[in-house]
């Protein structure tokens, strides 16, 4: 098998993959630490899809008005429904402070307040005092926050001098005997030709899957190709039944408008013209959490208070804002309104529906970035060699729901986390043992197989038959029987992957083979997704099951681990929560009801 | 008579035509340039005829069914489909410009012809090579550069007036849009930065916390670097952000100028 295809050798310190916010944090810090450090990238950095955040970054800098790391801590465990480790929380809210400064100090172009520091707004589910006040933690550029943040770390990995390989598509990682990981095997798209890197740490940073899914705020390339890899690595995914429902994407085109529109006074609109998040949410209305808003827009449709000739929507009204605010604080939403909804915000409401946006599920990792399996009784054992971060990770710092603009944070937080545990750890140039013969060959084997697939579907179809599946069982709500129909179909549509067909056969920008592994990639998450959701009999963040409506904490205040081998069959373990603290500076938050 | 040797791969020839479904009713017909290194052919044009009922409002959602449905060896980059990666820049009806913002019912000719970015060299299909393009944004080194130590634990102050003078700028997302429909750059694009770089290259200039103004303003007294710029204005007419990187130019020239006392 090895004969048949060549490949050009990289040995570096440290291989990232990914070069969105996380991925690019990472290699500056890995970079400014003195390793030799290559970043891998399908696409050039800027277009990696941080860019698209929009809202903001929450710290509690406290700019404007009273705040403290401590409510913001507390904000993101009842956010993440007691399911986040609570250890990696208070790492993620305390180190916020130094991460946002450090962004501004990187030349971010955050608005200002009148006298000149960080701009903030409200946000989902950010208090004060422990669910008192609400507080204004979260710091923005106009609504343009993850581009601004993108670029200026591209910007700043320009500086550092990082080596990066842009349009290169990452393969599979390179484990060894003893179950460490040793590289990554990659495709170079514009030659068509195979990389190998050899690394002492592969650290990935390759993003969500939201694309497992019809409609999803995600880009076309958010496939989860970290999570792929790492499933047919043997490794376990945590946590895949927490999938985030977006209150707000845009009706039809599913396009972003951020969280921060009702930051900053915008109000959800049944047909009667209701402002409904009332009657759910008596105190925090329409800014409650996530997964709260989309339950209650979803209950209201179903109802019949739908708006629009379907009565399959919901407005969102900006019309008693200043314009002169829209302008200022929301011009990409106001933008983005036109183009894809054909709407004036200043005169008529966006017509928005909950839409598939953020996976809280993904790689185990500690609050090192250290990727971590249970292993002969331990929860807690880690893979050397392999990190993960940013949404590919699961932390977990957000649990069952994850707070708007904690995403952000978490990719600089983490970013910095990995490339500092990564310096302490691993020493500069230090010698790589011989990687074994066949360490490539399963990788090889299935690229083989792919590229020269005949089979009778093509990939657009199966991309399409498992988007629709899981689209109609894994929303919003689910039941157990809507569960088991969706875990059949999904286990069909995984194993109709064998009779694939790739109709492109040249070497340079192969985009459908790329497209293929990119579905493989999303069949083994989108697995994992409805196993794990089936197998939880509970309701907790954004994992709402109507035949189990409460939350179980006696018995699923625990991690679920998800395993798929090559034939497609599942099997699931556990890993207990982390009810614990760092520091003596902040008591755990044990469970209690979660009201807003 | 003089004689003329056209470069290789200039001469276009009419490609595949993929007519619709049986049946379609809404029919709108895309010409799109095809090109492929691997074999030795010239490039052609394909011309795939799209059933606009079932397909989404914009031209990337056309390129998309052709690729799903028609022929999926269609080669070309897209990603947010929200007009912030910029990934899908392209000649669309004449003008370039993001594809996932260009509405198909905006586009006047009825035969919609999709071309690669002008002038660049082309990787396959729509894909064009942004190397060089990339290397003038790193040449400029675009990132804060400051002597001032930042104060250790807080931000640096910007009044929002100085944040202001960002907009418009910051905004810029590289889609090379603006770059690739200006003359000057087509013809000295090996020492032009052209109107994206200038336009980044003013960003710092402007932005009240860099430090290294006259630096950057030295970087680009040349010839070439800025002064190929001859307000053609294509750039502003065509930024799909609908930004003015001519008038970030006028403004670094006036800066040259008034330096100079």
């Amino acid at each position: 098998m090895n004969k048949d295809y060549e490949f050009i050798d990289h040995t570096y310190d440290v291989v990232v993959v990914g070069a969105g916010g996380a991925g690019l944090r990472a290699t500056l810090g890995l970079a400014e630490a003195g390793l030799s450090t290559a970043c891998l990238t399908k696409v050039f950095p800027t277009r990696s899809h941080t860019v698209a955040a929009q809202g903001g970054i929450s710290a509690a800098l406290g700019n404007m008005g009273e705040d403290d790391w401590r409510f913001h801590f507390y904000d993101t465990i009842k956010g993440s429904d007691w399911l986040g480790d609570q250890d990696a929380i208070e790492y993620m809210c305390r180190e916020a402070i130094p991460a946002i400064i450090e962004l501004e100090h990187q030349g971010v172009p955050f608005s200002r307040t009148e006298d000149g520091r960080i701009y903030q707004r409200p946000f989902g589910g950010m208090t004060t005092h422990y669910g008192k006040g609400i507080a204004q933690r979260t710091c923005a550029a106009a609504d343009r926050t993850g581009h601004a943040i993108l670029h200026t770390l591209y910007q700043q990995s320009l500086a550092h001098d990082a080596r990066f390989f842009i349009e290169y598509f990452a393969l599979d990682l390179i484990m060894d005997e003893e179950g460490a990981c040793r590289g990554v095997l990659a495709l170079d798209m514009a030659e068509g030709t195979l990389h190998l890197f050899r690394a002492q740490g592969v650290v990935l940073a390759t993003g969500g899957y939201g694309r497992a899914y019809f409609s999803a705020t995600s880009a076309h390339t958010c496939t989860g190709d970290g999570g792929g890899m790492a499933l047919r690595a043997g490794l376990g995914m945590q946590d895949m039944e927490f999938v985030q429902f977006h209150p707000t994407g845009i009706y039809g085109a599913g396009c972003l408008i951020t969280e921060g529109v009702r930051g900053e006074g915008g109000i959800l609109r049944n047909s009667n013209g209701e402002r409904f998040m009332e009657r759910y949410a008596p105190n925090a209305k329409d800014l409650a959490s996530r997964d709260v808003v989309s339950r209650s827009m979803t209950i209201e449709i179903r109802e019949g208070r739908g708006v629009g000739p379907h009565k399959d929507h919901i407005n969102l009204d900006l019309t008693h804002l200043d314009p002169k605010d829209i302008h200022e604080k929301l011009p990409g939403i106001a933008e983005s309104a036109k183009i894809f909804a054909g709407v004036d915000v200043e005169k008529q409401p966006i017509p928005v529906i909950p839409t598939v946006h953020y996976n809280m599920g993904g790689i185990p990792t500690n609050y090192h970035g250290e990727v971590v399996q249970l292993r002969n009784g331990d929860p807690d054992a880690v893979v050397p060699g392999l990190y993960a971060i940013g949404e590919a990770a699961c932390v977990s710092v957000h649990g069952a729901n994850r707070l708007g603009s904690n995403s952000l944070l978490d990719l600089v937080v983490f970013g910095r986390a990995v490339a500092n545990r990564c310096a302490e750890t691993i020493t500069p140039g230090a010698a790589q043992k011989d990687l074994p013969a066949d360490a490539c060959d399963r990788a090889l084997a299935n690229l083989d197989r792919l590229r020269n697939a005949k089979g009778a579907t093509p990939t657009a179809e199966i991309r399409n038959n498992m988007q629709r599946a899981m689209q109609a069982d894994a929303a919003v709500f689910r039941t157990g029987e809507t569960l088991a129909e969706g875990v059949k179909k999904i286990r069909d549509i995984h194993a109709s992957f064998g009779d694939v067909r790739v109709s492109d056969r040249s070497l340079v920008w192969n985009s459908d083979l790329v497209e293929t592994l990119e579905l493989q990639n999303l069949l083994g998450q989108a697995l994992t997704t409805i196993v794990s959701a089936e197998n939880r009999t509970e309701s907790r963040g954004a994992h709402a099951r109507e035949d189990f409506p409460d939350r179980d904490d006696a018995n699923w205040q625990k991690h679920t681990v998800c395993w798929v081998d090559d034939a497609g069959n599942t099997h699931i373990d556990y890993r207990p929560v982390h009810m614990y603290t760092l520091s003596g500076d902040v008591d755990v938050v044990p469970p209690k009801p979660r009201v807003y | 008579m003089a004689e003329f040797t056209l470069p290789k791969n200039s001469k276009i020839s009419a490609g595949k035509h993929f007519p619709a479904p049986a049946g379609a009713k809404n029919v709108r017909t895309f010409k799109v340039y095809r090109w492929n290194p691997d074999d030795s052919a010239n490039p052609r044009t394909d011309t795939y005829d799209v059933d606009l009922d079932t397909c989404g409002p914009m031209v990337l959602d056309a390129l998309i069914k052709i690729k799903n449905e028609i022929d999926p060896t269609l080669t070309f980059r897209r990603s947010c489909r929200e007009g912030i990666c910029g990934s899908c820049a392209m000649n669309i009806d004449g003008t370039n410009t993001l594809a996932c913002t260009r509405a198909i019912s905006d586009c006047a000719k009825k035969e919609v012809p999709i071309y690669p970015l002008p002038h660049m060299a082309v990787v396959k299909d729509l894909v064009p090579d942004l190397t060089h393009f990339y290397a003038q944004y790193a040449s400029i080194r675009p990132w804060l550069r400051t002597q001032t130590p930042a104060p250790p634990d807080r931000e640096r102050l910007q009044s929002k007036e100085d944040r202001a003078l960002l907009d418009g700028l910051y905004e810029c997302i590289l889609c090379a849009c603006c770059s690739t429909s200006c003359p000057s750059y087509w013809w000295n694009g090996d020492r032009y930065l052209g109107p994206a770089i200038l336009l980044q290259a003013y960003r710092w200039i402007i932005d009240s916390r860099d430090e290294d103004t006259g630096a950057r303003l030295d970087e680009l007294e040349d010839p070439f670097k800025l002064y190929r710029c001859h307000t053609i204005m294509n750039c502003a007419r065509t930024c799909p952000k609908g930004l003015n990187p001519a008038r970030a130019i006028g403004e670094i020239k006036q800066l040259m100028l008034a330096r100079r006392g």
